[in-house]
């Protein structure tokens, strides 16, 4: 079973689109839910990092698997 | 804590150009930044409904050129009629499938992010442009109303 509660496939979109759709999907969601988002942009490292520490959604994993970048951020 | 604040000001209407006002902009909205961005002199193109925005290498020798073009046609081989008009095509194609955003969606991701777009009215005035062309939802102002937010601003740029 998923361990989170929403899913954001961002792959093939570039800079800035995999955050602003992120916060877009987080915005529809509860707090404490955990959202899980696929990129495919390797800016999205460190884009991610940022956008969690600037708006308190904390990130939960941050990892590479197949050429995808996968994050789950936890909505605050 | 108050939100931070980003104040930027566009200035050039060329597509190139145009994506660091509508980027910046946009992602600090999504930071939650209150933003304002204040459209001056050609940037008040990149208001229009309908926008015609090009690219052109010609005086940018720092444009990367497809298939080595720029081998084939030079310089003035850029300035030949329907040049821009073919450059502008191949570099929207470029970023489509590179999955960068339109100028169009940015700009609409900024509106519906409620950043504040202000259109200078001295330069409305002077190139004789209607507000008829524009979107709707604009401010018309002046220096003074830029400076009252700028002012304030955490950031301040001018692109």
């Amino acid at each position: 079973m998923a361990d989170f509660d929403q899913e954001l496939d961002a792959s093939g979109l570039n800079c800035p689109l995999p955050i602003l759709r992120a916060k877009k999907t987080l915005a529809s969601m509860e707090a404490g839910q955990v959202l899980h988002i696929i990129a495919t942009d390797p800016g999205s490292v460190k884009d991610f990092e940022a956008f969690s520490k600037q708006t308190g959604n904390e990130l939960l994993e941050s990892k590479e698997e197949g050429g995808k970048f996968l994050f789950l951020i936890k909505k605050k | 804590m108050d939100d931070k604040k980003l104040a930027i000001i566009a200035t050039k209407g060329s597509l190139d150009w145009a994506y660091p006002p509508f980027i910046l902009a946009s992602t600090a909205a999504a930071l939650g930044y209150e933003t304002q961005i204040f459209f001056t002199f050609y940037g008040l193109q990149l208001l229009k409904k309908k926008l015609a925005l090009a690219v052109t290498p010609i005086g940018n020798p720092g444009m990367p050129m497809p298939m080595g073009m720029d081998k084939w046609f030079p310089v003035l081989g850029m300035t030949l009629p329907g040049m821009q008009g073919m450059v502008t095509s191949m570099m929207k194609q470029k970023m489509k499938s590179k999955g960068v955003a339109s100028i169009e969606e940015l700009r609409d991701l900024c509106v519906e992010a409620d950043v504040k777009l202000i259109a200078c009215q001295m330069t409305v005035d002077l190139f004789d442009m209607e507000r008829t062309e524009f979107i709707d939802g604009l401010e018309y102002a002046g220096a003074a109303a830029f400076f009252e937010f700028a002012g304030e601003s955490d950031i301040c740029l001018y692109i």
